[in-house]
């Protein structure tokens, strides 16, 4: 298998999460285009890591393991942050969240 | 060789086509649906890798907690039952631009650096010294004081997000 087969996958995901973070405007919505955004980091480290080597291919897994806790820890405080918009404003359209605009 | 590559179109396709319904959607909870489809065949991918833990993590981690804390803010903040016309705003066409142009650099960066490398073909000792065990050494040993730092990063998110969503 190529290298690039992987990697490549991972940049058309990474660009999918992107187009979703920009065009989505519920907040619930966004925070999954973000989670595509990690999972196609996951796979682009344990790609390369796996081009060079055991060690660096464990190394990599560790590497991809922390990304995903810290996906974890996101979500969890990211979703908090959505309930409480909702909770205040009845909506989690991110376009009425405008009230830093001057 | 030609199996492995054939499961890669398999999973590959899989996975963008349900990344593309997640952003695309009208329903938020087909979202969350189709976003454990590209979970799952992204897991597959790393099983693929020879990278085991790491597919099982993300199959108990990702699918079982996250989907499910999703699932529950879908819930939460009442979403609609059904087709929602207003989940997009209106810069789809600038964000599909960006997301070309991006796509375009990206492809284009990554030819150019990579071009025809292989992955290395693995023997069996070679899966053995990538898997479960080496992996859990390296996290036990060399990467003990991130992986500490780690779960305070998840006991602060998780006091974080019970003060942020409590009522008072």
């Amino acid at each position: 298998m190529l290298v690039n087969q992987f990697l490549l996958l991972g940049a058309a995901l990474f660009c999918i999460g992107v187009y979703g973070v920009l065009a989505r405007r519920n907040g619930v919505l966004v925070l999954m285009s973000i989670e595509l955004i990690l999972n196609s980091v996951n796979i682009n480290l344990i790609a390369l890591a796996g081009l060079h080597g055991n060690t660096a291919a464990v190394t990599g897994q560790v590497f991809a393991l922390f990304v995903i806790t810290v996906a974890a820890a996101e979500v969890g405080v990211g979703l908090a942050i959505v309930l409480l918009i909702y909770r205040n404003r009845r909506s989690v359209s991110l376009d009425d969240i405008d009230l830093m605009k001057g | 060789m030609v199996l492995q590559n054939a499961f890669f179109g398999m999973l590959a396709a899989l996975a963008v086509v349900s990344a593309l319904r997640v952003v695309t959607t009208r329903n938020v909870v087909h979202a969350a649906l189709y976003l454990v489809m590209v979970l799952a065949s992204v897991a597959a991918l790393f099983v693929l890798l020879a990278a085991e833990f790491v597919a099982a993590v993300q199959i108990l981690v990702y699918v079982g907690a996250i989907v499910v804390l999703f699932l529950f803010g879908v819930m939460l903040t009442r979403a609609q039952i059904g087709a929602d016309l207003d989940l997009d705003n209106g810069q789809r066409g600038l964000a599909a631009l960006v997301a070309l142009v991006l796509g375009g650099t990206l492809t284009w960066a990554l030819i150019d650096a990579f071009g025809d490398d292989k992955l290395p073909e693995l023997s069996d000792a070679d899966v053995a010294a990538r898997g479960v065990r080496p992996v859990g050494d390296a996290i036990f040993s060399t990467y003990l004081v991130p992986f500490e730092v780690v779960s305070i990063l998840l006991l602060a998110a998780l006091i974080g997000a019970i003060v942020l969503a409590r009522r008072d």
